[in-house]
């Protein structure tokens, strides 16, 4: 059976799932009905086609980092410019389309959950321009954090809720608006933000971000006319390594999943979930989560904010069990310099979790030959890290 | 038969409804916790649910979330709740059901907890987290450790669903009653009383009918009762007694408001 096949009835082999209060059995059935149907609709296709293009600014370059090349010596080196999208991340992709979908089922109030803010600013300007009322569900720890992506949800005209239970952090964010779907599951549609929850979520978001790969197939075919020897992408809840994949998982190609290593295992400062963890149940998905023995989920660590979590998403565990791509990690530390090494010698600065997928990518080019080629998704982009990088930078300096 | 099944037909027997009082083990702290379920016991509770503290509760209201929340602070383990179970099940007589999320039992494997859960002399479990399509393994294991699996059914629980959820629960079956997670409410809506109705018309008296969520008073009590439910299920009342009161005082506030409320359950 073909890899891209799957989830069957809901399910990635053993993972995935529908883990949830009762209550939103009917919500998620009603959801998955929808969207079985809309995804199939000429006229909705051609609506999404249609905010992709003219709105988000699909396609994005896959560009080929010259510069970084001939520094590094080995494959060259490409990278799909998800950062060049509207808010500057690949959010826009899955929120764009599911907004879409609210509106066709008639809910007009959109809840959703945010880490670091990018997805509740893709939400909120994914609901300004479709009409549709927004509330975004966000830790008092993160609001801290990221001031400047509140006033940006804001100004986008959203409604955040800060969230003061557990460790005020993504998971709690998730788990809040869980709670919002569950009271008000009659009017209000819960747009999640990446392959990760109750079945149809990891599905459908799947769908939406696998715009990635396809336009990757395409454009490689144009530019180099060779197949690339590796495909490389960062791991939080994975939806832009999984709409980077999805596409070539039943290709011959070797698939990277780079996961945040932080500050180590032996300290247990990391979100290296699939690198680290063990099987569970969270959110609503049977995948792996990073636990303790009791199955009490732990705290994360990552200098990036939207590789904090401490799930993943059921199809990366089962890609990880079918030994189909090799989830790996880097520190926080080899994150931080492959920022400052492509800011400087491309201009471009990542955002950190990119910066993740491209450390290894700068680890195993060396392996490759000159005209061998390695592609990388550049996720977002990294003016919402300057800061965090500056405060790293400083204290690495002490 | 387990306790559970017992215990309604004793009532059923006595003209009596079934009060199921729920706590959070090791909330406020663990030597507690024996404590106010004996006071809940002796003001009548039929049935105490022990919640073992999970960090991502889903379906609770803040009350309990809290109540959760500083448990695990207290350091509170699976295991430690079992061994409050096995006191309680030496100095006490009351069917004991364990509620918790899934997780819970899926880290250390379903057979693995429900054998220590038995011998700990547990009955049966609520998991708010499991349906029952995500059911047949956990189900299989408390099949062969004669462990009652209590499914939830919600208002918007379509009549084909919960038929099958009839066919699956055991010991009873919970009736969520309102859109929302637990806690305390000022009153419920009209759709509370079409859902007992209709859950009652649905599982013809296959299986008693517990309704939970939001029950505190003893009018609330009354109310569900009259409308055709067989027990109800009070949580968050009682954990707002324990996070008011201290010592002598809280444990006879806790057994002052089972009695109010085990008063309500007596069919006149």
């Amino acid at each position: 059976m073909k890899l891209k096949s799957y989830p069957v009835k809901g399910k990635f082999g053993k993972f995935g799932g529908r883990f949830v209060p009762e209550t939103l059995i009917p919500a998620l059935d009603e959801l998955e009905k929808a969207y079985l149907k809309f995804s199939k609709d000429r006229k909705f296709k051609m609506e999404l086609d249609y905010y992709l293009r003219e709105y988000a600014g699909r396609p994005t370059p896959l560009y080929f980092a010259s510069n970084l090349t001939r520094v590094m010596g080995g494959a060259r080196i490409y990278l799909k410019r998800e950062d060049l999208l509207h808010g500057g991340a690949h959010k826009i992709n899955n929120t764009i389309g599911q907004a879409l979908l609210a509106k066709k089922m008639g809910k007009e109030r959109i809840i959703a959950e945010t880490g670091a803010g990018q997805h509740g600013v893709a939400t909120a300007m994914a609901c300004a321009a479709l009409g549709l009322k927004c509330e975004i569900y966000m830790g008092s720890k993160d609001i801290e954090r990221q001031k400047l992506n509140v006033f940006r949800m804001k100004l986008l005209g959203a409604t955040v809720h800060s969230v003061v239970m557990g460790s005020q952090t993504l998971k709690d964010a998730i788990n809040e608006a869980l709670r919002d779907w569950i009271t008000n599951v009659r009017t209000t549609y819960y747009l999640l933000g990446s392959v990760v929850g109750p079945h149809p979520y990891p599905m459908m978001v799947c769908d939406f971000q696998s715009v990635i790969g396809r336009e990757i197939k395409q454009q490689i075919r144009k530019l180099v006319k060779k197949i690339p020897s590796a495909i490389i992408a960062c791991v939080g809840g994975g939806s832009n390594a999984i709409g980077t994949f999805h596409e070539f998982l039943d290709d011959k190609i070797s698939l990277y999943g780079v996961e945040a290593g932080g500050k180590g295992f032996s300290i247990e400062k990391h979100s290296a979930t699939l690198c680290a963890g063990t099987e569970g149940i969270l959110h609503g998905m049977l995948s792996y989560l990073l636990q303790d023995n009791n199955g009490q989920i732990l705290d994360t660590h990552s200098i990036a904010a939207g590789l904090d979590y401490p799930g993943v998403g059921p199809e990366h565990s089962f890609l990880q069990s079918m030994e189909r791509v090799k989830y790996t990690n880097v520190s926080d530390a080899d994150a931080v310099n492959s920022f400052l090494t492509l800011s400087n010698y491309e201009g471009i600065l990542p955002a950190l979790e990119s910066a993740h997928a491209l450390a290894y990518a700068m680890k195993i080019v060396k392996n490759y030959r000159k005209n061998d080629v390695i592609v990388v998704t550049l996720s977002g982009r990294g003016d919402k890290d300057v800061e965090v990088v500056e405060q790293y930078l400083e204290m690495d300096n002490d | 038969m387990t306790r559970i099944s017992e215990t309604f037909s004793i009532l059923n027997s006595r003209n009596e409804h079934a009060l199921i009082g729920y706590v959070v083990a090791g909330y406020p702290d663990y030597d507690t916790t024996f404590d106010i379920v004996k006071a809940m016991v002796n003001g009548g509770v039929d049935i105490v649910e022990l919640g073992i503290p999970f960090s991502d509760p889903i379906a609770d209201g803040p009350t309990i979330q809290k109540a959760s929340y500083i448990a695990l602070q207290n350091r509170i383990t699976p295991s430690d709740v079992l061994n409050i179970a096995k006191r309680i099940n030496d100095n006490l007589n009351v069917p004991l059901i364990i509620m918790t999320y899934c997780n819970i039992l899926y880290k250390p494997g379903f057979d693995n907890f429900m054998k220590n859960a038995k011998v700990n002399g547990i009955d049966g479990f609520i998991i708010p987290d499991l349906n029952v399509e995500e059911s047949i393994e956990l189900k299989k294991c408390a099949y062969k450790h004669d462990l009652d699996i209590i499914f939830l059914v919600s208002p918007n629980t379509s009549n084909s669903r919960l038929k099958t959820i009839v066919k699956a629960t055991s010991g009873f079956l919970y009736l969520v009653s309102v859109f929302g997670t637990t806690g305390e409410r000022k009153g419920f809506e009209d759709y509370t009383v079409k859902t007992i109705k209709r859950v009652k018309t649905v599982s013809k008296n296959k299986v008693p009918l517990a309704v939970g969520f939001g029950v505190s008073k003893d009018e609330h009590v009354r109310f569900m009762l009259n409308t055709g439910a067989d027990a109800v299920i009070v949580g968050s009342a009682f954990i707002n007694m324990i996070e008011q009161f201290d010592g002598h005082e809280m444990l006879s506030k806790i057994e002052s408001l089972a009695r109010s409320l085990k008063s309500a359950t007596k069919i006149e």
